[in-house]
């Protein structure tokens, strides 16, 4: 039952505990080392998480999970990690984000405070630890993990305006935390359990007197997941830490609320499938109310936004609800699709994090580090205002792959095409629309497929506002000097687009396998269930090893 | 018990809430503190509240929670507790952090005048 390669899965897990911690050996002194550790160890999670990917994707049926006890008891009891098709998309997902702040990082972001590398990998470990779990209360223990090095992350560098953000930030979840414990205990009051595929066998169990119980259990788990997912109204936190924080960190913070969102999938399917016979889909048009309100408060938000960070923070809250609001739809092909857009969405709003210290380079020649010592003008020049050369002024490297690639990202967040944003957001808009023409389409959907088109609009002309002040205007004057890292690292991400848009068939058939077998979730939890401990060195004769 | 334990998760809750809705930041960190008080007794009244009842099996008795009480949501809550006074400590080094930066304890770091 068990695929071969399952121990693999704790790797994601341990490889960024161990980096951690040879990097706390390393300490700050020895930075270059230090940074090639980070980027090595990021690297190595991205291949892990492939290989776990390509693994998971040629075998089929319960194969398709890979089921480790870690604690070697079997699975009702201990704590199991369970690798699926969602599981390893999302590592993957993270490994390719992780390689790309570790290079931003290394350009400078590193130095500018202690006990980065650390953290970073620290953090890795938590969102990879929350991907893989399948128990409930192992997932707020990565929960925590995850959220712990984001609070020395998030306020890395110190200033005022961190701290300030920082502050709010930390109030909010350590309150969403308590909630998360709160809905666990009602969860664990009802069923008497926390694994997750217990709980999923167990759930259909509950008697209708406990049934009010469980579904306000789940609520207030959901609210927790929900806070973290940044949905409206429980987002006020985002924008400001976000904004505020470091632009590597910000790129690695895009990952946790990928988090919350998988957590509300990947719970609402266990708990209350299609399928099931009492509270099915239960939430669900309170989700879908949650993703639209969430859509039209970041596309609001975006239009409203002049500078750059703004509008990427805003940008992950637009791609939170929208992928809020396609899960709650609830019909398999719009989760595929959503599954899709959420791989694009997070690397191209990633990207734009990581674009808006380069970008703003090139409005003053104090931020261009190095002002464009190559065309300095010659005695007789034709000289503009400011005594620059006029003629003959060749557009600098770096300012035109600048600007290409923030044309890029630009197209693929706001979903125009050629690129996978328009593929994705074209694959929810026919997959909400055009599911089973037969039957009639509810106003919801209407609300949703309108949303989407003016968030998308919305989207276009705050980015292309942005564009034009920073290339075109006054701004595009000073060509940056751009480090190789930090170049590399956005050139990662745009990268994995643009891989994403030449090989959109092979993603989406692996997103709508995924997706179906989110829907019946029964592999899931056979595969937990079916997964023997070892046996060890002290199984067949324990008296011995005990006497010694 | 029940109505003991009932009323003091109440008041706990209750009161954390009220102090974290305040404005000075050692109003909220008190705040946190007394609603992850609140947290832990209702996931340790979880497990169903009896006095006189070993947690551990003892041959010859059976085991369910007529003769035991449950021992999971014990070590739930010792590890709630542990992952909440680690986060509350680092919240408080924020806090002194915004002190020292902003000059004063308001959450905003603005001088209210009240």
């Amino acid at each position: 039952m068990n695929p071969s390669f399952a121990p693999l899965i704790v790797v994601p897990i341990v490889l960024p505990l161990i980096a951690a911690a040879v990097l706390l050996l390393v300490g700050d002194s020895r930075r270059r080392l230090g940074s090639l550790i980070n980027i090595m160890a990021a690297f190595a999670g991205l291949i892990v998480a492939i290989a776990l990917l390509w693994r998971l994707n040629h075998a089929a049926g319960v194969d398709a999970i890979a089921v480790h006890l870690t604690s070697n008891w079997a699975a009702p009891f201990g704590i199991a990690l369970v690798a699926d098709r969602l599981s390893a998309l999302m590592l993957t997902v993270v490994g390719v984000v992780g390689v790309g702040a570790a290079l931003y990082a290394a350009a400078g972001w590193a130095r500018k405070g202690s006990y980065f590398h650390p953290l970073f990998q620290i953090q890795l470990m938590g969102i990879n630890g929350a991907f893989l779990t399948g128990d409930l209360f192992n997932l707020f223990v990565f929960f925590e993990v995850m959220l712990a090095a984001s609070y020395g992350l998030q306020l890395h560098g110190s200033g005022w305006p961190r701290v300030r953000a920082g502050m709010h930030y930390i109030a909010v979840n350590l309150l969403a935390s308590s909630l998360f414990l709160i809905g666990l205990a009602i969860l664990y009051g009802v069923m008497g359990t926390l694994s997750m595929a217990d709980v999923a066998a167990k759930v259909a169990l509950v008697p209708p007197g406990d049934r009010g119980l469980l579904h306000a259990g789940a609520a207030i788990l959901a609210m927790a997941f929900l806070i973290k997912a940044a949905v409206w109204p429980l987002n006020a936190w985002l924008v400001p830490a976000y904004t505020a924080t470091s632009a590597p960190v910000a790129a690695l913070f895009v990952l946790m609320t990928k988090v919350g969102l998988y957590s509300v999938l990947r719970l609402w399917m266990l708990l209350f499938p299609a399928d099931a016979v009492t509270s099915t889909q239960f939430g669900g048009p309170l989700l879908l109310a949650g993703g639209l309100a969430t859509l039209a408060f970041g596309a609001i938000g975006v239009l409203a936004s002049i500078r750059l960070d703004r509008i990427a923070a805003f940008c992950v809250i637009v791609t939170s609800g929208t992928l809020l609001a396609s899960f709650a739809t609830g019909s398999v092909a719009a989760t595929s699709a959503a599954l899709f857009y959420l791989v694009s969405s997070t690397f191209a709003v990633s990207a734009l994090f990581l674009m808006v210290e380069p970008v703003q380079r090139t409005r003053s020649e104090q931020h261009a580090q190095n002002p464009a010592y190559d065309n300095l003008p010659d005695e007789d020049d034709n000289l503009d205002d400011e005594a620059l050369p006029l003629v003959g002024r060749a557009v600098p490297v770096s300012i035109a792959a600048l600007g290409l690639t923030y044309m890029a990202c630009a197209l693929l967040v706001a979903g125009l095409p050629p690129l996978s944003g328009f593929l994705s957001k074209a694959a929810i808009l026919t997959a909400i629309v055009g599911d089973d023409g037969a039957s009639t389409i509810p106003t919801s959907t209407w609300i949703l497929v309108a949303l989407l088109l003016v968030s998308s609009l919305f989207t276009t002309i705050s980015l292309v506002r942005a564009g034009i002040r920073h290339f075109w205007s006054k701004g595009g004057r000073f060509a940056p000097r751009l480090k190789l890292a930090e170049s590399g690292s956005i050139l990662v991400l745009v990268v994995a687009c643009l891989l994403l848009t030449a090989f959109a068939e092979p993603v989406l058939r692996y997103t709508r396998a995924t997706a179906a077998y989110l829907h019946a979730p029964r592999p899931y939890v056979e595969a937990v269930f079916d997964t023997p401990p070892r046996p060890g060195p002290t199984t067949p004769d324990y008296s011995q090893s005990e006497a010694r | 018990m029940e109505v003991l334990l009932a009323l003091v998760i109440g008041v706990l809750g209750g009161a954390g809430v009220w102090l974290v809705l305040r404005p000075r930041t050692f109003q909220v960190v008190m705040g946190l503190v007394l609603l992850s008080y609140a947290v832990n007794l209702f996931i340790f009244s979880m497990g169903s509240l009896s006095i006189d009842h070993p947690p551990i099996v003892t041959p010859g008795q059976a085991a369910d929670l007529q003769n035991y009480s449950d021992p999971m949501p014990q070590a739930l809550v010792l590890t709630a507790i542990v992952i909440g006074f680690a986060t509350t400590a680092l919240f408080l080094v924020v806090l002194l952090a915004a002190r020292g930066l902003s000059g004063t304890d308001h959450v905003d770091g603005e001088r209210d005048d009240e």
